[in-house]
């Protein structure tokens, strides 16, 4: 049954990205894995079939500010057992495309985010910094004035598509003794003299997804690329996690759902004292409280996403379903992992890859520390 | 260039098939797709429209539910759809048939377009049958098609290998897998959809009775197929094993 939130067409939309990511993503998750990338060709396949486009209007090559039609997206995507798939394709339109979009000139739009729906261009979003991660304003990558260019210098780390991406809308200290008051956005693109992918970064889990450590030495950007005003840029950034804590908050529980599915089949096969694994109260209680946990995080989940897709105030509801839903990727993966028992631990069996991929969920996109402190924050005012 | 499609809503290829407690399928709670092969049809009707000037229309026989198949006709390309509801009354290839025959009769077309058969009961019947009615020629399990100055130039499969046909328009094309590879609809083909005609009709508006459409073929009782048993693994050496597999083939399967 269809969840209320939805309508016809999204539940359309949905068929559609199952049967595309069935036939031409799933068959080659493990191949992709291995390597540690997906090909480019994807964001060109899924910018064709319009998926890049769902949260964008039609003039710049999307079809509808559509939150809801962008959650089936990032959900069924999340189904390819992948995590590190959805991450980079999500990337590019999740976190890196709003920002231009939103708060970008019309120029950066044609130029960035026309191609970003396409599938032409691939975006990433820097912000952390290897000495600021929760702690966004104490950022230390300057932009200094000179003209009609910024010259950029510092680094920045753990970005996703970092390393092949066409462009970096980047996170930079405009005014560095100004504090979060300081920091401005620009669009940094690929080859610009004085920016360099230091290292590709070997990760637990994602692998593949490309994560990049960056480096900027006397950068020069044109003007023209800073996005907005100048000094807004903590102000941006702050918009546009909402989106990314949800798309997060969806993506885990769409992959605890997978990692719930594996161990039930897992323990309908397994034998043990004769019996399959899925006779066992000991198990059958565990999946039954996995199931619970799933349902209950997508619940506050779609909560968080019907307030944020109704225009009213997600902050609170966004951070709860973030910390909730991720924490539950995390239990359930592991008791997956645990219901499979010496082959759980095993390369072979898809479950160690949901369980390395799920653990990065409490920690991107704002740690589960953060977010509580969120909340709290609204409770006692 | 008019091109029809017949299509069928079939069960998802991965629904569990149980019996209600009347006996009948249950179909309570399974998700609903199109047919596989009407895929197929519907995606070279669209191409045979982008290769030149066309409109496509996409007919199904159905209950209300069945509108999403046809929607996601619609949010492929299709231009219109019409759809017969019977109403309540069970249906065989016969009914189907006359019923698509009468409300096709009533169309302009050049070609029509349909799968070789449905997933479901698999009885690759309703397309013939509706060229036989219509009067004009149908190919069967079609894996390549050409349209060029009235003709159709069909590669059909045949035992053991494949046959080409060339047919003059219009014709019934039944479409195998292999034909195309059917495309996703998009975000915007499916907002589109919405727009598109859609065309609902009873029996009554064919001017169709019930009598007319009975079925002649009355489903009696279902049943679920036996569970697959274990196979057997023979032991042994390579030339022993091979004497035991052609005793136990002889005297328990008794197959040679």
């Amino acid at each position: 049954m269809a969840h209320w939130l939805f309508q016809e067409e999204h539940e359309m939309l949905r068929k559609s990205v199952r049967g595309w990511v069935e036939k031409e993503i799933k068959p080659h998750v493990e191949e992709w894995e291995q390597k540690g990338e997906f090909p480019r060709e994807l964001f060109y396949r899924a910018g064709e079939l319009g998926f890049l486009g769902l949260t964008y209007p039609e003039v710049y090559g999307g079809s509808g500010e559509d939150y809801l039609a962008g959650a089936v997206f990032v959900e069924e995507l999340a189904r390819c057992g992948s995590a590190g798939v959805a991450a980079g394709l999500g990337a590019s339109v999740v976190i890196a495309g709003p920002q231009i979009y939103k708060f970008g000139s019309e120029e950066l739009k044609q130029k960035f985010l026309v191609p970003t729906i396409t599938g032409e261009k691939i975006g990433a979003l820097g912000i952390t910094e290897p000495n600021a991660g929760s702690d966004v304003a104490s950022i230390s990558t300057t932009a200094r004035d000179e003209g009609d260019h910024y010259v950029v210098n510092g680094s920045k780390i753990f970005i996703t598509n970092g390393v092949r991406a066409d462009y970096v809308v980047t996170a930079v200290k405009t005014d560095p003794a100004a504090g979060y008051k300081g920091i401005s956005l620009l669009v940094i693109e690929k080859d610009t003299p004085g920016f360099t992918v230091a290292k590709k970064l070997e990760k637990l889990g994602w692998n593949a997804s490309d994560t990049g450590e960056l480096v900027f030495e006397d950068c020069r950007v044109p003007k023209a690329n800073l996005v907005g005003k100048e000094n807004m840029g903590f102000y941006y950034i702050m918009q546009n996690f909402a989106w990314e804590r949800l798309v997060m908050a969806l993506e885990a529980v769409a992959a605890a759902e997978l990692a719930l599915e594996e161990a039930i089949r897992y323990a309908q096969q397994r034998i043990q004292f004769k019996r399959p694994l899925s006779k066992f109260q000991v198990i059958r209680h565990k999946l039954a409280d996995m199931a619970s946990w799933i349902e209950t995080a997508r619940s506050l989940t779609y909560h968080a996403l019907s307030l944020f897709a109704s225009g009213e105030d997600a902050v609170t509801a966004v951070a709860m379903a973030k910390v909730y839903a991720c924490e539950t990727a995390n239990r359930v993966a592991d008791e997956a992992l645990q219901i499979h028992g010496g082959y759980g631990y095993m390369m072979e069996y898809p479950v160690q890859r949901y369980w390395r991929d799920a653990r990065v969920g409490t920690i991107g996109g704002g740690t589960t520390e953060i977010m509580k402190q969120i909340i709290v924050n609204r409770l006692i005012k | 260039m008019k091109i029809l499609v017949c299509l069928k809503q079939t069960f998802d290829t991965e629904a569990k098939i149980t019996l209600d407690s009347n006996g009948k399928i249950e179909r309570k709670g399974v998700s609903l797709i199109m047919n596989p092969y009407d895929e197929f049809a519907v995606e070279e009707a669209l191409r045979i429209k982008e290769k030149g000037e066309g409109e496509v229309t996409v007919i199904s026989v159905g209950g209300q539910q069945t509108q999403d198949a046809l929607r996601q006709a619609l949010a492929m390309g299709a231009d219109k759809a019409v759809l017969v509801d019977p109403g309540d009354v069970e249906l065989d290839e016969y009914s189907t048939a006359t019923i698509l025959a009468k409300v096709i009769s009533g169309m302009e077309y050049d070609i029509i377009l349909g799968g070789f058969r449905a997933i479901d009961d698999g009885s690759a019947q309703v397309a013939g049958r509706v060229a036989e009615i219509l009067n004009i020629p149908v190919v069967n399990v079609v894996t390549k098609l050409e349209i060029e100055n009235g003709k159709a130039v069909a590669t059909r499969e045949i035992e053991g290998g494949s046959e080409v046909v060339e047919v003059s328009l219009p014709a019934v094309i039944t479409a195998q897998k292999g034909l195309n590879e059917p495309r996703y609809p998009s975000m915007k083909g499916i907002m589109k959809a919405k727009k598109k005609p859609m065309d609902k009709k009873s029996l009554a508006d064919l001017g169709l009775d019930e009598s007319q459409i009975a079925a002649k073929v009355k489903a009696i009782s279902f049943s679920l197929p036996e569970a697959r048993k274990a196979g057997k693994v023979i032991p042994g050496e390579a030339a022993e094993a091979a004497r035991e597999l052609a005793r136990l083939l002889r005297e328990e399967a008794k197959v040679i």
